[in-house]
């Protein structure tokens, strides 16, 4: 089984997010980079797709020279090589050059089935997946949160609003991971001291053939609106009268209720 | 010359979904900015007599696409379908919902049509004749202003925020041929949740519970000020990972991100990945036994008393005053 997993860097889910004076991005100073989340659902498949059925698992990532800690830490959980795709113009490309980016490194790569993570927790876009899914031709199924595969037959559980939908469909495909789907390990100590001696391939946008034209991009950020100081309610300080003065507050103030 | 603000209509069980018609009304007002005509394209079984309802939230013109194949929703019918629909008629612009659906087959029509979107937005608007969106990012933490250069310009509204707009508008239906081919994937089964259970994603209310909960029993409280006020119980990152609640029912930025109308945070002390999910919510309520709670600093109102003891109280005056 040759099992691709993509993952990207993102600032962690701790890191306060300032948006430059400009609003040409955010402020990158002091920020803990980590592997994103949803991907860390889609390593740890892609590892026990191979623990079970056996083969190997290639972590393909596109990123800046930090890029390379996230796949470090992909290998020392346990996946086989890597293949960073480091390119100025890449590093800052919207959803379709991205994903054009990566489905022509894995073109060039024996693949079965791919991971992804749902979405990265940065641009929040949830694209990257789908469009992979697309530009290789082969099928997707996204928000996984259960898979089992028999030969080439997959069978996925996903949610959508009020329900689950049990989707079949065949390799080679494209899985995005959710929550639900395992509960990712930590790299060990051994597996941290293996990694830095297994491969890891470096691409840029020419050695791949792509363009990093963007489709689409971010004309300006900016911080969140700022919300007016709240009230803390007081009435008669009990339980009760703090409990009747908000209902009245959102039924003749805030007008929610 | 791309022309026209397209809708993808959203059905489910055979009746469109809340969220198309806040698309159509949305598409209506940015056609009317452009003097151009809003459209909807409906793939689903057994629809032609329901599409022309479309007409009554502002759609000129309905592209029907009838097949059993569209029901339940896959990936592969749907964006064969729409994407011959939307290139052969040039359209401009297509709004889509930022639904688990659209979610799903937004990015796949990114990818056959070659273009860009804006993904989970908030707003949208005209701006030099091209379609401004604007959305969170980092879950919230900071927003962003979407271009996309190539057409159509896609955007996926989130639920729930954009209004709906009754208009005079009668459309107009006509049928095409959504050219389907090979389909690769298949819904073997759906399996339905409890009925009448709200997703946190299209809630108008959320109440949600935390740490400060103490254990899944006592979430029973929560769930009945939220039957009284029609709500959604969502949780925090601590509650899913203790297993108390439901993995889906988790708001922040490694869960879902909201908008309600009113987020009412109950034993959430306001982590900065919870803040992150939910600060963009209309009003935000927070009750905790602890006045140093960061949660404190997002909340138009706060109570800082004992949930137990507030969280029934609420209830039973919510019931008064909606009785």
């Amino acid at each position: 089984m040759n099992i691709i997993a993509c993952v990207k860097q993102v600032p962690d889910t701790e890191a306060q997010i300032k948006v430059k004076a400009d609003g040409s991005g955010i402020d990158e100073g002091g920020i803990k980079w980590v592997m994103n989340p949803y991907d860390e659902f889609g390593v740890e498949e892609a590892l026990k797709l191979k623990e079970k059925l056996g083969g190997d698992v290639t972590i393909v990532s596109i990123g800046p020279a930090r890029a390379m800690e996230t796949i470090r830490t992909a290998l020392a959980m346990g996946a086989e090589k890597g293949v960073h795709i480091d390119d100025p113009a890449l590093n800052a490309a919207d959803a379709y050059a991205t994903a054009a980016a990566l489905a022509a490194a894995i073109k060039g790569l024996p693949y079965d089935i791919i991971f992804c993570g749902q979405r990265a927790i940065d641009d929040d876009s949830a694209q990257v997946g789908a469009i992979l899914a697309e530009l290789l031709g082969v099928p997707q199924v996204t928000f996984v949160t259960k898979l089992e595969i028999d030969g080439t037959k997959v069978k996925a559980v996903r949610p959508i609003e009020g329900a689950q939908l049990v989707i079949e469909t065949s390799l080679p495909c494209v899985i995005t991971a959710t929550k639900g789907l395992n509960e990712p390990r930590y790299a060990s100590l051994p597996g941290i001291m293996k990694a830095k001696k297994k491969p890891v391939d470096a691409k840029n946008a020419a050695a791949l053939g792509v363009s990093a034209d963007a489709k689409s991009k971010v004309a300006k950020m900016v911080p969140p609106p700022a919300r007016p100081p709240g009230k803390i309610l007081c009435a008669d300080d009990t339980p009760e009268g703090k409990a009747a003065e908000l209902a009245k507050l959102l039924r003749e103030e805030a007008k929610v209720i | 010359m791309a022309k026209g603000v397209w809708i993808v209509a959203e059905l489910r069980d055979g009746a469109f979904r809340k969220v198309t018609f806040e698309l159509a009304s949305t598409a209506r007002k940015l056609a009317d900015q452009l003097g151009e005509e809003a459209c909807a394209v409906v793939c689903g079984s057994g629809v032609a007599g329901i599409a022309g309802e479309l007409g009554k939230y502002g759609i000129d013109k309905v592209y029907v696409a009838d097949n059993a194949a569209f029901e339940p929703y896959t990936t592969d019918a749907h964006a064969a379908a729409v994407a011959k629909v939307v290139k052969d008629n040039d359209a401009s612009i297509l709004l889509v919902a930022a639904s688990f659906q659209g979610k799903d087959l937004a990015p796949r029509l990114v990818g056959k049509l070659a273009t860009g979107m804006a993904s989970d937005c908030t707003d949208v608007k005209i701006a030099d004749g091209k379609l401004l969106a604007v959305r969170p990012m980092y879950a919230g933490k900071c927003f962003g202003e979407i271009v996309v250069s190539a057409t159509p310009q896609i955007a996926a509204l989130r639920p729930n925020v954009f209004p709906i707009v009754e208009s005079a508008k009668a459309g107009a239906v006509e049928t095409f041929d959504p050219g389907l081919g090979d389909l690769k994937t298949k819904v073997l089964e759906v399996q339905k949740e409890e009925s009448g259970k709200i997703d946190v994603s299209e809630a108008n209310i959320i109440v949600s519970g935390g740490r400060g909960m103490k254990g899944p029993e006592n979430f029973a409280i929560l769930e009945e000020l939220a039957a009284v006020l029609g709500a959604a119980v969502g949780a925090s990152r601590a509650a899913v990972d203790a297993g108390w609640r439901a993995q889906s029912d988790q708001v922040g930025q490694t869960g879902k991100v909201v908008s309600p109308n009113l987020y009412i945070a109950c034993g959430i002390s306001g982590a900065i990945q919870h803040l992150a999910g939910m600060s963009s919510s209309k009003y935000i309520v927070a009750v905790n036994k602890d006045p140093e709670a960061p949660i404190f600093q997002k909340a138009d109102y706060g109570l800082v008393d004992d949930l137990f003891k507030v969280v029934p109280a609420l209830t039973q005056e919510c019931k008064k005053l909606l009785g």
